[in-house]
């Protein structure tokens, strides 16, 4: 019984390692390691465009890959390379162990496109890396709640998961601007680890202080909105014109709706939206050419509850 | 001679385990920021009027810990073991509740009334417990190692249940169970807490639950031989922590009107599993104390709480919380307990002199 | 210290909550001397012997060795290893997923690194030396019990002791394995060891052993020379009143009456379960009768197909002429059978659970679910046993695991006897316990019988069944060989029938 189970279980965890065959139809190959859509809604926005742009009708014979681990993603980029892809798209779970298989890709003839996920390993073995710019998103994000003109600002700062790319770039703008101007305090610095259920509490927790503050600054939607239930609670005014300002990150559709009833104030864009970056670099390479850049930064915008649209919240809501 | 032994009887009760680790908490509290014991009535958004404090937010913030601890403990007394997998089923529970109020395409009404949504959720989250017990109890794989397959898949069949979307309740009357009933100034949580250990204690009550629970977790040989079905009664005590997950996941859904699986109750199991340790109950099963559990429970909140409190570097949250969890722990094994109340065997003497 | 002492203790107390287990009580053991430790059940036996391993710290008193000239000072059972103090005790010690060899010699201390071939040859040699029929590298738990109570002894007796202990080692040994130990035991007595026996075997009191000290209530009776003591009066010293109760009960042994069958209460044939061959079986009314047959026979397998306790897997079962299905102990209890297993610590208490708790458990479980007695009602029920069958403890509320083995017996007997079964299955009721206790049970099920409720009942002690039964039930390896009653129930013929002479079936 214990060995069925052993089974099940790694028939569960293979399950995502979708195979894929071989075919002579002038399609280009491409395999795609990504990690598992279920993590998130910006990992499921940004499968859902991949799916999207990689089909046949576009010119793609497509594999999928899902894994968090990056051993399980290393298998499935040298299955890839013997199934004989002629595209290896790559996101990440570590940054580090990539350097043989993508010498493996090298030696055969695939060449690598990074997305979402920056890896250590020498530039020459991956043809270019579309990436997101954490640092970017956060001064953008205190570069407008400066322009909100405030007297004083007193900031309860939800950070998401110590370490991660997102929060060390969100976090970093806002600590250099409260490390240089004297009206800038942080009333609470604490992790909320991506959770709403612990926003909650930790704002909670501020409001029974008795703590004066006018800013959330959470790193992320689900954050920002277990704030605003913890705000609501207490009968603080949150939004437009209101005594707290709300900023979430990552423009989730429901988020961006709270921007139109102005219930919050900013929310950053962390764009899911490689595909189209990937498929102009394919067409590069693929017409003989080499990308001219190495490093892609995406555009990425920040709404303003004064003037997001409906159409905003359709087109960049994920 | 009669106030020692009543002492010693005192000490040794494993009620006292929790007791004084929530004195402790409190009294520093005390010392430190008194103004942690202020409870104060304001109006919430709605207009209703509400209490808040630490005090309160520990009542309201711990409830769904204390009601899965009544169900793991039972779980832990019976089995000798626990279930890894509340944290997963919650999200279960849970995302099966949203499609049943929100449907596939994220209605803004309600498409059925909640109580109706709570019992699939309720059937769904039993019939999970029941798969645990099965595995547990009929094929005998340790509990860890079963639950260890919900605790790797739940979430995915959570995300799965929903078509990966992350559903909203528009439904302002959805807010009730994790906020606050209109007019009453006491959070809902703790009422729901409250309503939980009340039922719990009618069945211990007035059922053999306790007895055979008991019997089945310290001789489960003995227990067959005396009739009873060791088999059964495990797969029963899933079933009821099922109960208490679906229960969890009303509350913990009602209080942000949506679910994300992929983090809601996100290592509640862990607290869950240290609830019933600090409820002084053995891991390994056998006799169990439930309201001892249920105090630990409130105790890993007011730590929590506290520690929130004196804003502790966000990095360094999970570290002061590991400090204090070992010395708690340490503090309520039965060594130094025996120590204790053997060398503070004068300080009792005296006060009945005094007296 | 006396000339040619190995051990004096003197003046030793220990008291638990609300028990006095010893007060002022001495002991003394001489070079090569098998001095026999009497007493009832709760007289201080196993505290006494357990205060001198180590196990548990006496409250007052000394205890002097031979060459050491103060009191010694033993606080752990690692202490009384060094000073030569080895210990068998009634209950088996040992790991049963650890080898023979593994058993034998780890834990002992001073070396840190095994050299695991020789330690298998060691065993090897003494295991051949004792004539004991295990190998070295065979699990410990897939010998029967006797071999691992001879293991254990094996063990102690390689760690070259000066003062050995056999806490009750023969309780769960046959005659041929007794008469093994025994000579093992003279052996060491020639070697100079001074050995303290604990038993509640009197013939093997005088069989063995030289001197006897006798406990009674936590207090020191005496000291006697074997043939100064004859053995009423040591029953008599033992239970502190003066009476010969054997004889009372021989005076009450019934005749079997024979019935017709219609009023056979219990009938199975071909019954077969996982552990048990099929075999036909039937009981009457009233009716004492019991199985017999060296340890492994199939007597408690058989039984315990009865009861549904291992899986039955065929044959017809009648309770009053009905046919009933039989296939797992509710179904048993629900047709009024008791069963009190062999082994009380594996099938019979529920050690960390009160006695009032382990009092009222079957009758719960009959009940139901959602029927529990009240915790007024139990405590009457337990009350009303304690006093019933005298069972000796602090209270209602003690876990029964913190009683003496026979009193934990008697808990179980009550549990049972509170479903008021009209067919009780009593299997060893009285191994491990005292000859006070044992007679109290014998006359118990007499008693029971004569109200009309049938008995089986199964004991080591060939004396014990043929006091009580009517009819016996004879068992040879697995198979039933022969049935006893009336003229034929003697000493000689139970054993020329186990011992299988007649040769009348293959």
């Amino acid at each position: 019984m214990k060995k069925f189970l052993a089974v099940l279980l790694a028939a569960l965890m293979t399950l995502s390692l979708v195979a894929c065959g071989k075919s002579d139809n002038g399609l280009i190959k491409v395999g795609i390691i990504n990690n598992d859509p279920n993590e998130s809604g910006y990992r499921t926005a940004n499968d859902r465009d991949l799916q999207a742009m990689f089909c046949e009708a576009n010119g793609y014979e497509a594999s999928f890959a899902y894994s968090l681990k990056n051993d399980e993603q290393i298998a499935a980029a040298q299955k890839f390379i013997q199934d004989g892809v002629d595209y290896l798209l790559l996101s990440a779970a570590d940054t580090s162990g990539w350097d043989s298989v993508l010498q493996d890709a090298k030696k055969n003839g695939v060449e690598v496109i990074l997305f979402d996920r920056t890896i250590d390993a020498d530039p020459s073995l991956y043809a270019a890396s579309i990436v997101s710019d954490m640092d970017k998103e956060g001064a953008t994000a205190v570069e407008w709640l400066k322009g909100q003109g405030l007297a004083e600002y007193n900031i309860v700062h939800l950070q998401g998961v110590m370490g991660s790319a997102a929060q060390k770039g969100r976090s970093g703008a806002l600590d250099a601007q409260v490390a240089a101007d004297g009206a800038w305090n942080i009333v609470n610095q604490q992790t909320a680890e991506w959770s709403a259920e612990k926003a909650q509490e930790i704002v909670q927790s501020v409001i029974d202080s008795g703590a004066a503050f006018n800013v959330i600054y959470a790193e992320n939607d689900d954050m920002a909105k277990g704030a605003v239930a913890a705000l609501d609670k207490a009968n603080i005014a949150h939004g437009v014109g209101k005594d707290v300002i709300v900023m979430g990150f990552d423009c989730n559709k429901w988020a961006l709706e709270e921007l139109l009833a102005q219930n919050w104030n900013y929310d950053g864009q962390c764009n899911p939206f490689q595909a189209s970056y990937i498929d102009d670099v394919i067409k590069t390479i693929e017409s003989g050419k080499a990308p001219a850049q190495k490093t892609i930064i995406m555009d990425e915008k920040g709404f303003d509850a004064s003037t997001i649209t409906a159409d905003d919240v359709n087109n960049y809501g994920i | 001679m009669k106030a020692k032994a009543i002492f010693s009887k005192i000490i040794k009760n494993q009620i006292m385990i929790p007791l004084v680790a929530l004195l402790i908490l409190a009294l520093f509290n005390l010392i430190v920021d008194p103004s942690f014991f202020k409870i104060s009535m304001g109006l919430n958004s709605l207009g209703n009027p509400v209490l808040s404090g630490y005090l309160i937010t520990i009542l309201d913030c711990g409830s769904e810990l204390a009601i899965l601890a009544i169900g793991m403990t039972l779980v832990t007394a019976a089995s000798g073991g626990q279930d890894i997998s509340v944290g997963a089923s919650i999200a279960i529970a849970g995302s099966v509740m949203l499609r049943m109020l929100c449907g596939r395409n994220g209605s803004r009404e309600l498409l059925v009334p909640i109580f109706v949504a709570f019992i699939v959720a309720l059937i769904v989250a039993m019939a999970f417990g029941a798969f645990n017990g099965v595995l547990v109890a009929s094929f005998k794989i340790q509990p860890m190692i079963a639950t260890l397959i919900l605790f790797t898949a739940g979430r995915s069949i959570a995300a799965w249940i929903n078509n990966n979307e992350l559903p909203i309740v528009y439904d302002e009357s959805y807010a009730v169970f994790g906020g606050f009933i209109p007019g009453i100034p006491i959070p809902t949580p703790a009422f729901i807490a409250v309503i939980c250990f009340i039922i719990t204690a009618l069945v211990l009550k007035f059922t053999s639950l306790g007895l055979f629970v008991q019997s089945v977790g310290i001789n489960e040989k003995s227990a067959r031989v005396n009739g009873l079905n060791p088999e059964a009664i495990k797969i029963l005590t899933f079933v009821i922590l099922g109960a208490c997950v679906a229960v969890c996941a009303l509350i913990k859904t009602s209080r942000l009107m949506t679910i994300n699986y992929s983090v809601i109750a996100k290592d509640i199991e862990m607290d869950a599993i240290l609830a019933v340790a600090l409820g002084g109950n053995a891991l390994s099963g056998g006799k169990f104390n439930i309201t001892a559990s249920i105090l630990g429970a409130y105790v890993i909140q007011a730590l929590t709480t506290t520690l929130y409190k004196f804003q502790v570097p966000s990095a360094a949250l999970s570290a002061y919380k590991a400090i204090v969890v070992i010395l708690l722990v340490v503090f309520s094994s039965d060594t130094v307990r025996g120590w204790i109340s053997k060398n503070l065997k004068f300080g009792a003497k005296k006060e009945v002199k005094n007296v | 210290m006396r000339e040619n002492a190995v051990l004096e203790m003197k003046g030793i107390y220990k008291e638990f909550p609300g028990v006095k287990a010893l007060q002022n009580v001495d002991f003394f053991l001489n070079k090569g001397e098998i001095h026999a430790l009497m007493g009832e059940n709760g007289a201080g036996k196993s505290t006494l012997i357990k205060v001198l391993t180590g196990v548990y710290a006496k409250d007052k008193g000394d205890i002097f060795l031979a060459g050491h000239e103060k009191a010694v000072a033993i606080h752990s059972p690692q202490d009384a290893q060094k000073l030569g103090i080895s210990t068998v005790y009634q209950e088996i010690t040992l790991c049963p997923n650890l080898t023979v060899a593994e058993n034998m010699y780890i834990g002992r201390g001073d070396n840190v690194l095994q050299n695991w071939k020789k330690m298998n040859e060691d065993a090897g040699k003494l295991l051949t030396e004792l004539d004991i029929p295990a190998k070295p590298t065979q699990q410990l738990g897939t010998c029967s019990i006797a071999v691992q109570q001879m293991v254990a002894i094996a063990r102690a007796v390689d760690m070259d002791c000066s003062v050995l202990i056999l806490d009750e080692p023969t309780s769960s040994l046959d005659e041929q394995e007794v008469a093994k130990l025994f000579k093992l035991m003279r052996d060491l007595k020639a070697k100079g060891v001074g050995i303290i026996f604990v038993t509640h075997f009197l013939d093997q009191v005088y069989e063995v052993c030289d001197k006897i000290t006798v406990l009674r209530d936590g207090q020191l009776v005496g000291e006697y020379e074997i043939e100064n003591l004859p053995r009423v009066q040591l029953v008599s010293k033992m239970l502190g009143k003066d009476f010969d109760d054997m004889s009372d009960i021989k005076s009450e042994n019934k005749k079997y009456e024979a019935q017709g069958e219609k009023d056979h209460l219990y009938e199975a044939s071909g019954l077969a379960s996982v552990a048990a061959n099929p075999f036909d079986f039937y009981i009457n009314k009233g009716e004492v009768n019991g199985f017999t047959g060296l340890l492994g026979s199939g007597r408690s397998e058989s039984v315990r197909a009865i009861f549904g306790a291992d899986r039955v897997i065929g044959g017809e079962v009648k309770k009053n002429g009905k046919t009933v299905k039989i296939k797992k102990p509710i179904d048993a209890m629900k047709n009024g059978i008791a069963y009190l297993p062999e082994d009380r610590k594996i099938d019979g208490i529920v050690a960390d659970l009160s006695v009032r708790e382990n009092i009222i458990l079957a009758l719960q479980v009959l009940k139901g679910f959602f029927k529990p007695i009240s915790k007024a009602e139990s405590l009457k029920f337990a009350d009303e046993f304690i006093k019933l069958l005298e069972i000796k403890t602090a209270s209602t509320e003690t876990p029964i695991g913190s009683l003496s083995g026979g009193n934990q017996q008697k808990v179980i007997l009550a549990r049972w006897l509170l479903t008021h079964p009209d067919y009780l299955i009593l299997d060893e009721p009285t191994r491990g316990i005292d000859v006070g206790t044992k007679v109290e049970i014998q006359k118990l099920v007499l008693k029971l019988a004569s109200e009309g409720t049938a008995v089986t009942f199964i004991s080591s002690e060939t004396d014990e069944m043929l006091r009580t039964c009517s009819r016996l039930v004879v068992m040879r390896d697995g198979h039933v060989v022969g049935e006893l009653k009336d003229d034929e129930l003697t000493q000689s013929k139970i054993m020329s029938t186990i011992a299988g002479g007649e040769k009348n079936e293959g």
